[in-house]
């Protein structure tokens, strides 16, 4: 990069190897998106769960009385 | 230690410690892959393929790391029967085996260029494999018996049990690659590294350790939610959200 | 002690005696699953040759795995397991007791019959004893780490496809030995390096398995 233009064509062809490595860049990236996003999805799911439960709860005892 | 090791304490504990792991996990993170890709020169003898490196060895790192970690959780949740370690055990092994998958995969597309096939049975892609099997064995156990507690005991010690095996499973199948190794097959001989190569790979292994750090609590506060759901303190919390 | 470890394993040895068709069960097994490759890939001896100890190994693998439910399931269902976890005994002694004699119901067998699948499979004469010795040395670390999984899994309905999840992995190093010395018996070199490890990984799994199975079945099988 001294000086020069930064060749972005030249960095994306990896010197013939582009489908290897950015394959194996994406699935990295794929894999911490799908790391990321899985537990907050849990996170709703146990979250709602509990609010339903607590919801149930609340109309045994209104019926109760 | 029991008041530490609280599941409410954690759950306030963690919710200050993930914004500081997320964050230097995300810099480190950005700035490895900056010098992996950008700063590092082409290797002399494997262009620019060998940049497939700096995702595969700190997996690669990361996947028995994460075993070893798991395992000592375990066998401290079933010596000092603390449930905080059996919840961490158990959160781990989802995120080590998704780090032994990626191992896997990106080792085997670092193969075709080198050896002209996608899968050599090459003694760390190898051992690799039966990592994988080891992980899915903890978790199918996890999740075969019903009750809670007996599932994190029985899980953990398969999970101490697995860990005294890998050195075992590590030299035998070395051993058996070294019989069978025909003259064609290329290592993933590290060659002596460039410090700009060194580097990046040494600051992306931080990273993945600071984005385990993150996930495993953000999974184990999911845990610690769904399991003490009948308790009084998360109905409390969830009720405010 | 040594008495608790004698009246359990004749008493197992007696029931299983007791149900002699189910005994043979493992043995038929091992001789028709190696069957099945000249079958499946060719009858030519240059192959079977080549295939022979890896098969070999591979089906006594899986025989045993497949012998391994009758451990403890029964003695689990039928409360005897309960009974012998309040003994006074330990309980590491009396699960050697009972994995001991699950390896003479099944892996001695297994190595006794052993000879006759390696002509079967064109091994030749004098790699036959390092085939039995492998056996007779291997055998006994898969009764041995397969009852760490059936304790681990004794509770868990159809844990069939569970244990062999679990236990497959561990078996590894001895499939790669014991598969190994045969090979290279064949060759008519040394086989002492193959045995020693076979050894040690029998001393230490002699040691440290029926640990594991005890503390295993303290966990998962009180009820």
């Amino acid at each position: 990069m001294n000086g020069s233009e930064f060749n972005w064509s030249e960095f994306l062809h990896m010197g013939g190897y582009a489908v290897f490595v950015w394959t194996s860049y994406g699935l990295t990236l794929l894999m911490v998106v799908v790391n990321i996003v899985s537990p907050i999805i849990e996170r709703k799911r146990v979250i709602a769960r509990v609010k339903r439960a607590i919801k149930r709860e609340a109309l045994r005892e209104q019926n109760k009385s | 230690m029991q008041r530490f090791s609280s599941p409410k304490h954690f759950f306030e504990m963690s919710a200050k410690l993930i914004p500081w792991f997320a964050v230097s996990a995300l810099l480190l993170g950005v700035y490895g892959f900056y010098m992996g890709l950008f700063v590092a020169p082409t290797d002399y003898q494997q262009g620019e393929s060998y940049r497939i490196i700096f995702v595969h060895v700190p997996a690669a790192w990361m996947s028995l790391f994460i075993y070893v970690v798991m395992a000592i959780s375990a066998a401290i949740g079933l010596i000092w029967q603390i449930r905080l370690a059996d919840t961490i055990a158990a959160a781990s092994a989802p995120i080590g085996a998704w780090f032994t998958f990626l191992a896997l995969v990106t080792g085997s597309l670092w193969g075709k260029p080198m050896w002209g096939t996608y899968w050599v049975w090459d003694a760390r892609l190898t051992s690799e494999l039966i990592l994988l099997f080891l992980y899915f064995g903890y978790m199918a156990l996890q999740s075969a018996i019903e009750d809670q507690r007996t599932a994190d005991k029985a899980s953990g010690l398969l999970a101490i049990v697995g860990v005294v095996n890998i050195p075992i499973i590590h030299y035998s199948v070395e051993w058996w690659n070294t019989l069978h190794q025909g003259a064609t097959v290329a290592k993933f001989d590290k060659p002596s590294m460039h410090i700009d190569m060194l580097i990046p790979l040494l600051v992306l292994a931080v990273a993945a350790k600071l984005f385990y750090a993150t996930m495993v609590l953000v999974r184990a506060r999911n845990e610690v939610l769904y399991r003490d759901r009948n308790r009084r303190w998360v109905r409390e919390l969830i009720e405010k959200l | 002690m040594l008495k608790a470890f004698y009246y359990l394993l004749v008493r197992d040895l007696r029931l299983a005696f007791r149900s002699r068709h189910e005994l043979a069960n493992p043995l038929i097994f091992f001789v028709l699953v190696v069957t099945l490759f000249p079958l499946a890939v060719a009858p030519s001896e240059d192959l079977l040759r080549v295939m022979a100890p890896g098969v070999i190994w591979v089906s006594a693998l899986l025989s045993v795995l497949l012998s391994l439910d009758r451990l403890f399931k029964q003695d689990y269902e039928d409360g005897s397991l309960d009974q012998l976890m309040l003994s006074p005994n330990p309980l590491v002694i009396l699960v050697l007791a009972k994995v001991s004699a699950h390896w003479l119901l099944t892996g001695l067998p297994l190595v006794l019959i052993a000879p006759l699948l390696g002509l079967f499979m064109y091994v030749p004469d004098e790699a036959l004893g390092v085939l039995v010795l492998s056996l007779l040395l291997g055998t006994p670390v898969l009764s041995l780490v397969g009852a760490i999984g059936v304790s681990l899994t004794v509770a868990v309905n159809r844990g069939g496809v569970l244990l062999s999840l679990i236990i497959l992995p561990l078996y590894i190093p001895v499939l790669i030995f014991g598969a190994n010395a045969v090979d290279v018996a064949s060759d008519g070199l040394s086989v002492r390096g193959q045995m020693l490890f076979l050894g040690a990984m029998l001393a230490l799994a002699l040691s440290l398995a029926p640990l594991a199975t005890a503390v295993a079945l303290r966990i998962t099988a009180s009820r």
